[in-house]
């Protein structure tokens, strides 16, 4: 579905992401490991085309995104850090995106119903808490039923509730066929919900393999203490 | 690309510094007509009113709202939208209210008072005025990452065009002062859109016979519908190139 081939990125001196390929299918649930800086989100941000690759090229099903910017209908995007137009209420958010994007099938609202938006909708989004910001992010990226979900950093800022919650929605969302891609330091919340890793360093891919084959790999069963292994034993891999 | 107009013009006109600079433009339209016994000596006090508050107020209105919506940028580009629509709206969105600013504070005193060809001259050349430096700005804005270093550079440019710019003519025109000059200045006007404005208003009015020698060749010039078109044409362009500048450079800006 998504398809990145020799992608490099370069911010002045800092070379973001070099040379990166991968290949993303529906039905996965990827998730994407890295120390911080290890160019995550620059490749999330290239996917989406809000950076712009200097070499290399991705793929939408099929489609060059340079010059198909509707395959972004097709994926909903949660942010690291939401940042919103400060005079505008929740409920003119959520309206201005439904209006934007035109959707012609139903609009998935569960989420807006789960984190208690509805009471907070007239509040100003400059007033908001990082936490509520992120719920109304969490929102945004499920509300029109996207093919491919991307997070980055979903939990971050959630309370315990709210993380759980936005966890089941993944879950339900993966099981429905969907592709997410999924970046979290919180690596015991991946455990029940990945499906494949992603591992970068200094913005190379260092490995791209399924979760049964990492815990063979490295022969424990927790991703974290997966994670830790290759991270301690990196040259090993 | 209709719905981020709505949303953009929307978000300004609740700013309140479109309002206030609408009002001053009103108080000081029709103070200006009312000192003034002669209403057209009027036209010519707001001229030099208009040539310094307009371009002022839309380069660095534009650049500073261009800044603060870098949020709403953000959110729409990772919409399914193509970035020429969103940026073109915001430019429509900024020219648009601005224009409709102006129009409302100086286009109804002129035309309760002066409604005449160098009134409606004047009216064209404001809303043309505030569209450039909306592009200009926009430029300045998608060139430099850095807020404070993109408004003071909107700043340095309003500095350059309204007064430096001048500065450097008298300059060239002393150090050469041997040369028949007059011809070229007409070529230097097109460099900057306020003087642009000004001779093609000022030519308009009675006081353009005491501007010499120089005065006579622009008369030739700007005074001929051949010239007024091409002066347009000219004014035209500094909306068009900017933007289309600006443009290319946002197609390609990481987020």
């Amino acid at each position: 579905m998504i398809l990145a081939n020799n992608v490099s990125k370069k911010f002045g001196k800092l070379q973001a992401l070099q040379n990166v390929s991968v290949t993303c299918n529906k039905g996965e649930c990827i998730a994407l490991i890295g120390p911080n800086g290890s160019g995550k989100t620059t490749l999330i941000k290239s996917i989406l085309g809000m950076v712009v690759p200097d070499s290399g090229f991705i793929t939408f099903n099929g489609n060059n995104i340079l010059h198909h910017w509707q395959y972004r209908s097709e994926i909903g995007y949660m942010p690291q850090i939401g940042r919103y137009p400060d005079n505008m209420r929740i409920v003119d958010v959520l309206n201005m995106m439904k209006d934007i994007r035109q959707h012609k099938s139903a609009i998935d609202e569960e989420l807006v119903a789960a984190f208690g938006l509805e009471e907070l909708k007239q509040k100003r989004m400059r007033t908001l808490s990082g936490g509520t910001r992120q719920k109304v992010s969490a929102c945004l990226a499920f509300l029109f039923d996207p093919q491919v979900l991307i997070l980055d950093e979903p939990t971050a800022g959630l309370d315990p509730v709210s993380s759980e919650i936005l966890k089941e929605k993944i879950i339900r969302e993966k099981q429905k066929g969907k592709l997410v891609l999924v970046t979290s330091h919180v690596l015991s919340e991946l455990d029940d919900l990945v499906t494949q890793v992603i591992y970068m360093q200094d913005g190379e891919l260092r490995f791209h393999k399924t979760i049964e084959a990492l815990r063979e790999d490295t022969g424990q069963e927790k991703l974290s203490k997966a994670i830790a292994h290759v991270m301690l034993n990196a040259s090993t891999i | 690309m209709k719905k981020i107009i709505k949303y953009v013009m929307a978000d300004i006109l609740r700013n309140r510094i479109v309002l206030v600079y609408l009002l001053f433009l009103l108080v000081a339209s029709f103070s200006v007509f009312s000192l003034e016994d002669n209403s057209s000596k009027g036209l010519l006090s707001l001229l030099n009113i208009i040539l310094l508050i307009v371009p002022l107020i839309s380069i660095i209105f534009s650049t500073i709202y261009v800044y603060n919506s870098a949020e709403f940028i953000e959110l729409l580009v990772s919409q399914p939208l193509k970035r020429k629509s969103i940026w073109i709206s915001l430019f429509i969105g900024l020219a648009g209210s601005l224009s409709i600013a102006f129009f409302i504070g100086v286009g109804i005193p002129v035309l309760l008072y002066e409604a005449n060809m160098v009134g409606f001259l004047m009216i064209g050349v404001g809303i043309l005025l505030s569209i450039i430096f909306v592009a200009i700005a926009m430029l300045a804005a998608v060139k430099t990452r850095d807020k404070a270093k993109g408004i003071g550079m909107a700043i340095l440019l309003w500095v350059y065009f309204s007064i430096l710019f001048d500065g450097l003519v008298l300059f060239l025109l002393f150090q050469f002062a041997d040369y028949p000059l007059e011809k070229a200045m007409v070529g230097v006007s097109a460099l900057n859109p306020i003087d642009l404005s000004r001779i093609l208003i000022l030519l308009q009015l009675d006081v353009s016979a005491m501007m010499g020698y120089t005065g006579a060749i622009f008369k030739d010039f700007f005074g001929t519908t051949t010239g007024m078109l091409i002066s347009l044409l000219v004014l035209l362009t500094w909306v068009s190139l900017p933007v289309w500048l600006s443009v290319r450079n946002f197609n390609r800006k990481d987020l």
